[in-house]
């Protein structure tokens, strides 16, 4: 596009600057500017959550009556592997990439990520191995049925005895996913290590970014585990070794270790950075500094160390021995230490603060709300007894959607609505906004709560019918359900019509604190007209220290530290 | 720099600008990829000694042990293959081009040398790779270091083939730097992989 014509379309849209994000053709082609493609991994994120979601009503609509009535159990296999699947893998990594990507070389001072090109590329990688994945949709005995875990000797299972089937698909477009993060992991890394702003040491630097640091290295080290398991159980699946597959000598507790040495940490890589959202919304709309800025930095540290030891508090069912249960049930509890730090270090910038209930802090509180409680829940997970008696039932569902869907998810949207005037240059739509969280927070609860007492009374997961006995509460769980896919739909139209009609927002609309919010929204293609030169922390709420000096960083000679 | 963004025909330089650093910025992100690689093979490495130590017949029948003086002779060359390629580096440095080449050349040969003697002895090679556990992580194992090797031979060829490039060498210097340490790195699994598989029999 020659520059006339972007000086045109800068000029009719009223944006400061070319080529600036409401030029929605970018969207849709390959762009090297990180900002550009962090919303583009949030957009591709959220068509998958809808996706996953629908599967997700099916599903429900399926558990509102004891009988397997509305789909058989084959289909109802298929369903929550694929619904599992897309939320992890094509939902919840991406939209935190997207976040961390718009989010971080902002924050830290920087004009890019460290190399663009590749960050490019493994977004593009994502919608790839999405598309993989839809297809298993078709091929003959349809998607895998084994579900998120693909645990063997079940996903060896070949019903077709194709070398393409569901199971194939579904272990090619992880094993992509996983390539795609690396890729990801290697440039946040070079870039937080090498790219901040002169003056920003370790301890200036945003607890978001420290978060997002933290669970890529998470990815860089855990990751690499997976794909070994995985391309073996691929080998296993298509050229006939045997490494899982008991029956010809092979260890599928093994591909247990491999899968959840990853995965386990997998639940840091998701939550770490919803921390680092909450550290980033609380002061803002407490109008206090972060409470233990070092504190919250230093555990997000701890729990990423952590994080690699306690895998084995999800094979406890698996025949694992006595002593190593102890262990690993002693160091899941360590994990708990660090994390209640943080929570204290929240609900102390909250308490007594002049709150100020915009959506932004909404969602967060009700975010921050649901993690306590799968944070209790998860507790009681971690001892063994009890793991052992709840083990595969609903109890478990519970817990991990409390985190998932109440931390994670009100997280995000947290999020997106907090730098939702600074990425498009509008504001949303506040009382769709509120209503949106009304939704959702109810939903949330009605939804997932029900599944504890289910499990309690000894509801297995993964069934297409139940006794009915369970029923009460399963109608419930149901309607909550249909609950959060009506939520989506105020969202929706908020993001579309505040983006394009909304009113216009300022460089600093919350008056918060922090490098993004020095610049106009949107923010111009590279950044920063001068690359500032930090003098502070981010956390400055109610002091009148500066955060960067007025003279460029250029002129001085100052140490990057 | 300071009007780069607000006026769009001077973006070119930032973009230049950018290129640079991102140039700094390659080695590191290269040994960050480095060490998250070494985490594939290290799961490989895990996996071949859980087997090894829990399967009782471990060798498929018929099979007696694996010859180990082809394998070692390969060994050798392959990590002298590691000066080797040192040399030809400093040779860059001292802007001998030709003492580069020469050296590079002995390197790629060296690790050719290694595929070939790989290939003879797969071929030669009483078991597959679905001949049970062992076969299985026998091939793996030695399959996935292989297509590194392949993959160090090929990157020398493309930054030797830059090396007759008109001009200077410019530019290739971080291509030689990486693909240098990535065949160090090659070469220590090796070292690993042989003593694991060859040596604790
Ligand atoms: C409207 C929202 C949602 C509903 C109604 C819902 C419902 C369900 C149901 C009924 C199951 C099957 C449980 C079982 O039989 O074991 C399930 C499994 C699962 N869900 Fe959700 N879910 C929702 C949102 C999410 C989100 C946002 C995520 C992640 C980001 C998620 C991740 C998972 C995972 C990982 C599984 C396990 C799949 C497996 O067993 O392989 N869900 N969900
Ligand atoms: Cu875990």
């Amino acid at each position: 596009m020659s520059n006339a014509s972007l000086e045109a379309i800068a000029a009719k849209s009223g944006q400061p600057f070319p080529g600036a994000p409401n030029n929605w053709q970018r969207f849709f082609s390959f762009s090297t500017d990180h900002k550009v493609i962090g919303i583009q991994y949030i957009v591709t994120a959220f068509v998958f959550f809808l996706i996953g979601g629908l599967l997700a009503m099916v599903m429900r609509g399926e558990l509102i009556t004891p009988e397997a009535d509305l789909v058989d159990r084959t289909v109802y296999n298929a369903l929550f592997t694929m619904h599992g699947t897309i939320m992890l893998f094509m939902w919840t990594f991406p939209v935190l990439n997207g976040l961390a990507n718009y989010l971080v070389p902002l924050q830290i001072g920087a004009r890019d990520m460290a190399f663009p090109r590749l960050n490019a590329a493994a977004f593009w990688l994502v919608p790839v191995f999405g598309i993989l994945l839809m297809v298993s949709f078709f091929v003959p005995g349809g998607p895998s049925q084994s579900g998120w875990w693909a645990y063997p000797p079940v996903s060896l299972q070949n019903p077709t005895g194709n070398l393409i089937n569901g199971q194939v698909l579904w272990l090619l477009a992880v094993a992509l996913s996983g390539v795609s993060s690396i890729m990801g992991a290697v440039n946040f890394v070079t870039t937080i290590f090498r790219m901040r702003a002169p003056g920003m040491g370790w301890f200036r630097m945003p607890a978001f970014c420290w978060t997002v640091l933290s669970a890529q290295m998470i990815q860089l080290f855990g990751l690499p585990a997976l794909t070994a398991g995985a391309v073996m159980l691929l080998l296993d699946l298509t050229v006939g070794t045997s490494f899982f597959d008991p029956a010809r000598g092979g260890d599928p507790v093994l591909y247990q270790h491999f899968f959840w040495f990853y995965s386990h940490p997998a639940v840091y890589v998701i939550i770490l950075p919803v921390f680092g959202m909450f550290s980033e919304i609380f002061p803002v709309y407490a109008r206090k500094p972060l409470f233990g800025y070092k504190f919250v930095v230093v555990s997000s540290v701890i729990i990423t160390m952590l994080s690699g030891v306690v895998w084995v508090h999800h094979m406890f069912a698996s025949g694992t021995p006595s002593w190593m249960r102890m262990l690993f049930m002693f160091s899941t509890m360590l994990i708990s230490v660090p994390t209640g730090v943080k929570v204290f270090a929240w609900v102390a910038t909250v308490w007594g603060g002049k709150l100020r209930l915009d959506t932004p802090m909404l969602f967060a509180l009700g975010g921050l709300i649901c993690f306590l409680f799968a944070g209790i829940t998860g507790i009681m997970l971690g001892a063994v007894p009890f793991d052992i008696h709840v083990n595969n039932t609903y109890f478990v569902v519970g817990h991990f959607h409390y985190v998932i869907y109440g931390a994670t998810v009100m997280g995000v949207y947290a999020a997106i609505y907090h730098w939702f005037p600074k990425m498009t240059g509008h504001m949303y739509y506040e009382g769709l906004g509120k209503l949106h969280f009304a939704l959702t927070f109810i939903g949330v609860n009605l939804n997932f709560f029900p599944m504890h007492p289910l499990g309690l009374m000894g509801m297995p997961r993964r069934v297409a019918s139940y006794d009915p006995e369970f029923a009460y509460w399963n109608v419930i769980a149901s309607l909550g359900g249909f609950l959060l896919g009506v939520s989506t739909l105020p969202f929706i139209l908020n993001m579309i019509s505040s983006w394009i009609l909304g009113k216009r927002a300022p460089a600093n609309p919350w008056n918060a604190i922090g490098l993004e919010w020095l610049i106009s929204s949107p923010p111009p293609v590279e950044n920063f007209e001068e690359i500032p030169l930090v003098v502070s922390g981010p956390y400055g709420y109610g002091s009148h220290e500066p955060l960067v000096a007025n003279h460029p960083a250029g002129e001085l000679n100052s140490e990057h530290s | 720099m300071s009007t780069a963004n607000l006026d769009p025909t001077l973006n070119t330089h930032g973009a230049h600008a950018a290129e640079h650093e991102e140039e700094d910025h390659r080695m590191f992100g290269f040994i960050v990829f480095l060490l998250s690689e070494s985490v594939i093979f290290l799961s490989f490495f895990v996996g071949y000694t859980v087997y090894k130590t829990n399967i009782p017949d471990w060798l498929p029948a018929g099979v007696e042990g694996l010859e180990v003086r082809e394998p070692l002779i390969n060994t050798i060359v392959l990590v002298s293959s590691s000066f080797v390629i040192y040399f030809a580096e400093r040779f860059l440095h001292k802007e001998n081009l030709w003492g580069f080449r020469a050296f590079w050349l002995l390197t790629m040969a060296m690790g050719s040398f290694f595929l070939y003697g790989q290939a003879v002895e797969w071929m030669g090679l009483p078991f597959g790779f679905t001949d049970g556990v062992f076969g299985g992580t026998f091939y793996l194992l030695t399959g996935f270091h292989g297509l590194h090797v392949m993959t160090g031979v090929l990157l020398q060829g493309i930054m030797l083939g830059r090396s007759f490039l008109p001009n200077n060498y410019a530019g290739g210097e971080f291509g030689v730097a990486a693909t240098s340490l990535f065949w160090h790195f090659v070469d220590v699994i090796w070292i690993i992989l042989f003593i694991l598989i060859y040596v604790w029999q």
